[in-house]
């Protein structure tokens, strides 16, 4: 007797089987944020989750689209700004606050991101380093943003006009609504059509030109999408620690996102939230130590770009894909002809 | 064999090459004696300049025994291979556009005696005389290739590795170069030549290989006879 | 512009170029920082971000040698650059060649971490707060111009400045060792196919470099304070000044960095709190117009 359901074929299976691993790692994910502010500090946690924005939107840039953003501190810095001023001195709620703060990250984004893709490689990095620092002065010297003391007691305020955010647990689960958000979006980006011709582009700019891709634009999209993102992060990080302050439109801000990026892994999908937690917390822990933090970052530094490039996700990846490999490798071995004729049974 | 082994100047066995992960020379075998011209035959792809860069040590990686002199430089770096007395004419010319016609030609060192001096030079090439404080790269294609021929005359070198000295050229040009070959054999210098055009090479040629994918395909040791170069030409125009 | 009137209407003509004397002198570290950026980008396709650290580590070698070992001004203008020259050398030698075949962007990267491990330890041991440095007893004191009041020191500084990089220029440009140079900065392999050791070249190259930001910074230590910080600061400026010049040009960088530093000093008189930001507004306008650099010859 024949049975009457149909016969699922292997593509189709293994799609499925795919979706399921995708849903059981968004859940796991979840679930981890879920009760992160349980194992560390509400506050430490929060932080961690900011910077990860900021890193991811790093990332996106650098292990993505090829282009290392150097400069990238100007974004989440003028967000952190912005939301502040607005939160403070407009009485704006946390949401309309953040979108201001994220608004003028992706102008501003817009605009440096046109200027510095007007050179290629090294110039660009250089570029933008360059235009960060002026918006480093501009935040040093302009009024509202209160110069070295920076704009502090910012109001947390109440969410939509009526959930208050005071306690650090609601912030929290704020923020992560907010991180799961910029997440996702950096998610989608790089796993769509634009994902792939990013990809094009970062691998041989030429060759996307010649298949008819209009490279600048492309990088112009990536790039403001990913000061959007850093701004998102900036303008949450306002609001969690009620301040906005310099250290945030600094170089070494700029630095830290790379720092982040390049030991988690550039150019995988989580490597920059876990390096966001490493350095974030390698940063808490050595505060105490003064400058010894800047020393181990840049030992960092030098370790992943000498012989840790693929950063710990990165590597975990490959780990993780090493006995396909060596299946891979025996069967190639296994089905290699042997000079024997044919016929010899 | 190994008669003809010792007394050759270039002596390459079952020499292998990579570009990157790229496995372009296959098992390559030839030998070069003193004062011979011998030719590197083949299409575009064939591996004729990837030999020459392996000879050099201009390539990624190699395997496979390379003897200049009866010393093994499969493994040396190509500065090494250079001041043994070995010279190098590459496929494009190579002249530095910062740099003016004198200073092109006085670039590479002298490594030991017996090389040119400026005013031989000029004599064998007096257009580059003119030419002299003009930018390298404002020369004509001809030109060009004198002065890339020219330049590693001083050195003292007497190997000579020429990478498709005629191509791109009008036929006057070309016959001057035949000319200055023929006058280079003269003088006693061993060369290496690669070139796609076989009429040229079948001039000046005593032995001619022909290369396909890598791999020496045909060895023609008396390269004077008529047919077996219209062999060649039909084979490689195929 | 009613500021700009008032600021025109107080101005005396000492005030003014004394402004653009600090602007030019501020020019010419620009110069010989972007100067030594160029002679190490060209050679080795290395955007050298512990330029700024090197030139910290000459100064305060300087500042250290004076306050440990008595040692004075002079000696150090020849020390400082040699010891850390070789510093250089060495780095070069064992760390930064493993990179070479990478993206120019990991370049970038190590030497941003190098710097980032130079200032952390000097921070560490000095603090952040700068150290004073005493002009030397011979270039103390100044003349009266007339239409300025002319420091000795600031005029020793702009003389070594621009005969160090006229020095330098004329060497890579004209000299029989500058066309290897430059040679190999073109077609490095068939530059060894000639016989030359071409990673000694470069070797030595990043060591001239180096010393180049030692020396600078040795000028430096008793205008500006010597702090470990120092570098940092201005290395991002000097960045800007490769930007608008163009790194492919010898000249190119000496004449940027002193036109930087010119316009600097004219912003200072006539809108001071721009002075700042001013490189990179000019930064933003030369991409604008003419996106290769004023003198920029590799797009």
């Amino acid at each position: 007797m024949l049975m009457a359901s149909p016969v699922k074929t292997p593509v189709a299976a293994k799609a499925a089987d795919a979706r399921r691993r995708q849903i059981l790692a968004w859940g796991l994910g979840i679930a981890v944020l879920a009760v992160f502010p349980f194992m560390v500090y509400p506050l430490f946690a929060m932080k961690v989750l900011c910077f990860a924005l900021f890193a991811c939107s790093f990332n996106l840039l650098f292990g993505f689209a090829g282009l290392l953003s150097f400069g990238h501190a100007a974004y989440f810095g003028i967000a952190s700004y912005v939301t502040a001023e607005s939160a403070k001195y407009w009485g704006l709620t946390p949401e309309l606050s953040i979108l201001a703060g994220t608004a003028v990250a992706i102008v501003l984004g817009a605009a440096f991101g046109w200027l510095a893709i007007r050179r290629q490689g090294i110039y660009f990095s250089m570029i933008t380093l360059a235009l960060a620092q002026m918006v480093f002065f501009f935040c040093l010297q302009a009024e509202f943003t209160g110069g070295e003391d920076g704009i502090q007691s910012v109001p947390r305020g109440d969410l939509f006009g009526v959930i208050p955010l005071g306690s650090h647990m609601a912030m929290y689960y704020f923020v992560m609504v907010v991180f799961l958000i910029g997440f996702l979006i950096i998610y989608r980006t790089i796993n769509s059509p634009f994902g792939q011709v990013l990809r094009a582009v970062r691998d041989n700019d030429i060759k996307a030109t010649s298949l008819g891709i209009k490279t600048r634009h492309v990088k112009l999209a990536a790039f403001v999408i990913s000061a959007g993102v850093a701004g998102l992060g900036g303008a949450t990080k306002a609001l969690v620690f009620q301040l906005a302050s310099l250290t945030d439109v600094s170089w070494q801000a700029s630095g830290e996102a790379v720092l982040m990026t390049v030991l988690g892994g550039a150019g995988t999908l989580t490597g920059p939230v876990v390096g966001a937690l490493i350095v974030t917390g390698m940063q808490q822990y050595l505060a105490q130590f003064g400058s010894w933090v800047t020393i181990i970052q840049g030992a960092i530094f030098v370790v992943c770009v000498l012989a840790f490039r693929r950063g710990i996700v990165g590597e975990l990846d490959r780990i993780a894909h090493l006995p396909t490999v060596w299946r891979r490798r025996r069967a190639e071995r296994r089905f290699t002809p042997a000079p024997r004729p044919t016929t010899d049974f | 064999m190994t008669n003809e082994a010792t007394s050759a100047v270039l002596c390459v066995r079952d020499l292998h090459g990579w570009y990157g992960d790229s496995h372009v020379l296959h098992a390559v075998s030839f030998d070069v004696r003193p004062g011979q011209l011998v030719t590197l035959l083949g299409r575009n792809g064939a591996g004729k300049s990837t030999t020459l860069k392996a000879m050099m040590g201009l390539l990624d990686k190699r395997r496979g025994s390379i003897l200049f002199r009866g010393k093994e430089t499969i493994a040396a770096q190509a500065n090494q291979i250079a001041r043994q007395g070995l010279a190098y004419c590459p496929e494009d010319r190579g002249i530095f556009a910062t740099l003016s016609v004198e200073e092109n030609l006085r670039l590479p060192p002298k490594i030991r005696d017996g090389g040119m001096g400026i005013e031989a030079i000029y004599r064998l090439f007096p257009n580059l005389k003119d030419r002299a404080k003009s930018v390298g790269t404002k020369l004509s294609g001809g030109e060009q290739q004198m002065l890339a021929i020219a330049r590693i005359l001083r050195t003292g070198a007497d190997t000579l590795l020429l990478d498709e000295p005629t191509e791109g050229l009008a036929p006057v040009i070309v016959k001057q170069i035949g000319a200055v070959i023929r006058e280079l054999k003269g003088l006693g210098y061993t060369i290496l030549l690669v070139e796609q055009n076989i009429k040229f090479a079948a001039k000046v040629a005593d032995q001619h290989y022909v290369l396909e994918n890598g791999r020496v395909v045909e060895h023609i040791p008396h390269a004077a006879h008529a047919d077996e170069v219209r062999g060649i030409a039909n084979y490689l125009h195929a | 512009m009613h500021n700009l009137m008032d600021t025109l209407s107080n101005l005396s003509i000492d005030a003014f170029m004394g402004q653009l004397m600090l602007g030019l002198i501020n020019g010419a570290f620009y110069a010989m920082l972007s100067l030594g950026l160029a002679l190490i980008f060209g050679m080795l396709n290395i955007v050298n971000f512990v330029h700024g650290a090197q030139y910290m580590l000459g100064a305060m070698l300087a500042w250290i040698l004076l306050q440990t070992l008595g040692i004075n001004y002079w000696v150090s203008l020849l020390l400082a650059p040699f010891i850390v020259g070789a510093f250089g050398l060495l780095l070069e030698r064992f760390v930064l060649r493993r990179v070479y075949a990478l993206d120019p962007a990991y370049g970038l990267l190590l030497t941003f971490g190098i710097a980032l491990l130079l200032e952390g330890s000097f921070r560490q041991k000095l603090g952040s707060s700068g150290q004073p440095y005493a002009i030397p007893a011979e270039l103390r004191g100044g003349w009266d111009l007339g239409f300025m009041y002319m420091p000795t020191y600031r005029a020793w500084v702009l003389i070594a400045s621009i005969t160090i990089c006229f020095a330098v220029w004329y060497v890579f440009e004209r000299t029989r060792l500058g066309s290897y140079l430059r040679a190999a900065t073109e077609k490095p392999q068939l530059v060894r196919a000639f016989g030359i050791d071409v990673s000694k070249m470069i070797n030595l190259t990043y060591g001239l470099g180096v010393a180049l930001a030692a020396v600078a910074g040795v000028l430096a230590a008793p205008i500006y304070q010597v702090s470990p910080l120092m570098g940092s600061n201005i290395i991002i400026v000097v960045f800007a000044v490769v930007v608008i010049g163009g790194l492919g040009s010898m000249s190119g960088a000496i004449v940027s960095g002193f036109l930087v530093g010119f316009v600097e000093g004219l912003t200072k008189v006539f809108y001071p709190a721009a002075s700042s930001t001013v490189v990179f507004v000019l930064m933003a306008c030369v991409l604008l117009v003419k996106p290769a650099g004023l003198f920029g010859r590799r797009a």
